[in-house]
């Protein structure tokens, strides 16, 4: 597939932003049982929610520049019942506004008791939509790894493994950013932030490895002999029937080397993974904000290099009918 | 229920590209709107079809043969393509299983296209929707034109009459007998999508002659070589007499 920079920014944007909100809501959670101290709600939680919200609106301005017709974007919304395209639209907004409306809550400190649990744990109105939050993230990972898992004809991404990486990797980028601006605003959690981004980070590393492994192992389901039902083991194309390109072409051919595909391989491994973690494991330790900033930009290049890869490595069926151009 | 569809027969389709011509000509004129082309004459001329003839050489020199391959929207009775689309521009008519685009509520977000595993819809760079063969859904319901004309424009165009047109789910029809007695398959039939659009394949046409059915098995030629001398007494028209 050709990679577009549209969908690679919106999905490594919106990674972040569902991320640093599952940070902020975890950091909240943890606070709520006493097992880490309280923040004031004004700047850590408030900021870190628009800094989220920001992420979220890049990813939405982002998706705009895929569309052709953007002024009908819209209608993306009705065909909810099939589509995970159109479950993804109608979730997006929905998390969007409950981030707003959970920042807005710790900045106005509106926070009506809603239950007790038993121990005398108050449950107030931002832990309620914190909660809601978190669903929402969670059912937004699940719908934009889907739109890629749910095509049975592009192999590479069709496996639970796109979903989970989408997760994974997404979070890591999140828990890594409320890290480093734990450290500038409230530097008593960047090490809790650093040590569960170093934890996700791991498991995305696992996920993201097995998928290379498991797409290193594919055999095309389709071939030339299927594509045009001759069974003759030597078939050539001559022509595609076009000297100039088409959409066929422009659309789902990446136009790079193997060798290149290859090197990208490495160097998402390195930019995501290695840099990154070993970063993290230095603000853990406790070095300075600038440590755990650094981690957040290289990783998110990374993760650029990596979505790049992710879509330039799909290999489409239909690229067994354009082979030749005479 | 009716499901219309072409039937191919690579056995007679010469690769002429008149069926590509007459499609770009129809489309581009029709309600679907102008199909423009971009840089037509530039160095890299590109543009939006419905249908493309691809060309095959299949075996080995000198035992090679060369198929034409006309590849337009397969409308698949199981379209993978529908589901995907957010807005519900891309859709399959419940009537006569024609699977269309609403160029109206078409985003542009080119999802159907990834869905797609045989690569027959085209992104239009001009009006920015992704459009994709009608089986000239324009022409075959149009009561002002002849019977003969109500056909789809390739088919019209096609000089070897290798596209056939009709209802494939109407066992009587041409095309179903075409698929049944000239054995019409579907493209890639691993996805599960069921063509409605089947290919009939190359076929050779060969005489199954024995070797005693073309020699006389009593030639006494075969025997030593020496024409048998005949009476002259006997009649001398051949099969009457003895040799």
């Amino acid at each position: 597939m050709h990679p577009a920079f549209s969908v690679i920014f919106l999905t490594t944007l919106i990674g972040v932003g569902q991320g640093l909100f599952l940070a902020l809501f975890t950091a909240q959670s943890y606070a709520l049982f006493d097992l880490l101290p309280q923040q004031d709600g004004h700047t850590f939680y408030a900021h870190g929610s628009a800094l989220a919200l920001l992420f979220l609106i890049g990813g939405l301005v982002a998706s705009f520049f895929h569309l052709g017709r953007p002024e009908r974007a819209w209608r993306s919304a009705t065909q909810w019942r099939t589509s995970w395209l159109s479950r993804e639209v109608i979730v997006l907004p929905a998390f969007m506004g409950t981030v707003f409306l959970y920042g807005a809550a710790h900045l106005l400190d509106w926070k009506p008791a809603i239950a007790t649990l038993p121990g005398g744990i108050v449950v107030d109105a931002t832990v309620a939509l914190g909660v809601v939050g978190t669903l929402l993230a969670f059912l937004l990972f699940l719908s934009t790894g889907m739109i890629y898992a749910c095509l049975r004809f592009l192999r590479e991404w069709h496996t639970p493994l796109t979903v989970i990486n989408y997760t994974l990797l997404g979070s890591a980028s999140g828990f890594t950013l409320a890290a480093g601006f734990a450290a500038l605003v409230a530097p008593e959690l960047a090490s809790f932030f650093a040590g569960w981004a170093l934890i996700i980070l791991l498991l995305g590393l696992v996920a993201r490895v097995a998928s290379l492994v498991r797409n290193c192992h594919l055999k095309p389901k389709s071939t030339l002999q299927s594509a045009i039902g001759i069974k003759h083991p030597k078939i050539v194309q001559k022509t595609q029937g076009f000297m100039g390109g088409s959409f066929n072409t422009r659309e789902f051919f990446h136009g790079r080397s193997s060798l290149f595909l290859r090197s990208l391989k490495w160097v998402f491994l390195i930019g995501v993974f290695v840099i990154p973690a070993s970063l993290l494991l230095a603000g853990f330790a406790g070095a300075a904000a600038e440590a755990l900033l650094a981690a957040f930009v290289v990783q998110y290049a990374g993760l650029i290099v990596e979505r790049w890869f992710f879509f330039a490595q799909a290999n489409h069926p239909q690229n067994l009918y354009y082979q030749s151009v005479a | 229920m009716t499901q219309l569809a072409l039937v191919i027969d690579l056995n007679v389709c010469v690769g002429c590209q008149a069926c590509v011509t007459n499609c770009k000509e129809w489309n581009t004129s029709g309600v679907a709107g102008p199909m423009v082309d971009q840089n037509p004459y530039g160095k890299d001329p590109t543009g939006t079809f419905f249908n493309r003839v691809q060309t095959f050489e299949v075996g080995e020199f000198p035992n090679t043969e060369t198929v034409h391959f006309p590849k337009s929207c397969l409308h698949c009775e199981d379209p993978p393509c529908v589901p995907v689309c957010p807005t519900g521009a891309s859709y399959k008519r419940k009537e006569d299983g024609i699977v269309l685009v609403d160029y109206d509520k078409c985003i542009g977000c080119k999802y159907c296209s990834w869905a797609c595993p045989y690569g027959v819809r085209e992104f239009d760079e001009q009006q920015k929707v992704m459009k994709k063969c009608t089986l000239c859904v324009d022409r075959i319901y149009d009561p002002k034109m002849t019977e003969e004309e109500r056909r789809p424009a390739c088919v019209r165009a096609c000089p070897t009459s290798a596209r056939l047109y009709g209802d494939i789910h109407d066992p009587d029809s041409e095309v179903s007998q075409a698929i049944r007695e000239a054995g019409g398959y579907q493209l890639m039939p691993e996805w599960g999508t069921s063509p409605a659009n089947h290919y009939l394949p190359r076929r050779k046409t060969r005489l199954r002659i024995r070797v005693d059915e073309i020699e006389r098995a009593d030639n006494p030629l075969k025997i030593d070589e020496q024409l048998p001398r005949p009476g002259t007494a006997e009649p001398s028209l051949d099969d009457v007499t003895s040799w």
